[in-house]
């Protein structure tokens, strides 16, 4: 079983706890009326889903409740590193991320 | 003349209990419960109302005359007093922000005890329960086969299982295959 490090709980905690919740860093416009119908596209239905390193909100659905986003790399599911919800998108990340 | 119709309360799993050779199992007696939502500006007026100091640390608890605060989230917390104490009450009075919200029949408690506790508790709980990650007064909300549950550890060889009511009877079944488990 995984071990996902909660960010609020501050513990690797096994992910039956947890919840996938999507993209993350997924920013709404500030003013939709003015948005072309291809930006909203984007904004509502278009996702990275890339082969390696993607960025996920994650929620800690059976524990604190709490949405925080993590970093995940898609081919091998390793957890590279967590951080709470609000917080900006790590410049560098840990270790063997590649 | 009209019949007399009485309707007597008979709390979920009441005076179910179960004594395996190392783990005994039993329904606790109805407790008043709050779910205490609160920002950190409102947790020493809630302290002070409520007579014990809300933990803040993840995964603690702490206990004071008969109540106990469970920590469940950055904001959140399960009150609960053993002795019938009114806890919305105490929480009336407080000024500062909050959400208090009454839950005493919304749960069911199990206290599992004894030296197979934790390996009862392990079937189906994904947690590390050993006693150097989940230390006496340790809590947390997490999962027992396919349910939700508040686990705080009252002892070292002691647990409170809370469970909604709705799946207590899961929930007693589940430990008590698994006290014959780990009795074997």
């Amino acid at each position: 079983m995984l071990l996902i490090r909660c960010p609020y709980c501050e513990q690797d905690l096994p992910e039956l706890e947890f919840r996938n919740a999507g993209e993350a860093h997924v920013v709404r416009s500030g003013n939709l009326v003015a948005e072309s119908d291809e930006d909203f596209e984007r904004f509502l239905f278009i996702r990275e889903n890339p082969k390696g390193i993607i960025y996920e909100r994650w929620r800690h659905i059976h524990g604190c409740g709490r949405f925080f986003n993590a970093v995940r790399n898609t081919v091998s599911d390793k957890f590279l590193m967590t951080y709470k919800a609000g917080e900006k998108k790590p410049e560098s990340l840990p270790g063997d991320a590649k | 003349m009209a019949n007399q119709v009485t309707a007597t309360r008979r709390p979920a799993q009441s005076g179910r209990d179960t004594s395996a050779r190392n783990v005994k199992l039993a329904v606790l007696p109805p407790a008043e419960r709050i779910s205490l939502r609160a920002p950190a500006g409102a947790v020493e007026a809630l302290s002070r109302a409520l007579g014990l100091a809300l933990p803040v640390r993840p995964c603690t608890s702490a206990t004071a005359e008969g109540r106990t605060a469970l920590w469940l989230g950055p904001d959140e917390w399960l009150v609960l007093d053993e002795k019938g104490g009114d806890l919305l009450a105490a929480c009336a009075g407080v000024e500062a922000l909050h959400s208090a919200v009454g839950i005493s029949h919304r749960n069911v408690a199990i206290a599992v005890t004894g030296p197979g506790a934790e390996t009862t508790i392990s079937a189906g709980c994904p947690r590390d329960l050993a006693l150097e990650a989940f230390s006496v007064g340790a809590c947390a909300r997490t999962v027992l086969g396919k349910i939700e549950i508040v686990l705080l550890r009252t002892g070292e060889e002691a647990f409170r299982v809370e469970c909604w009511r709705s799946f207590s009877d899961y929930a007693f079944t589940f430990l008590d295959d698994a006290a014959r488990d780990a009795a074997s």
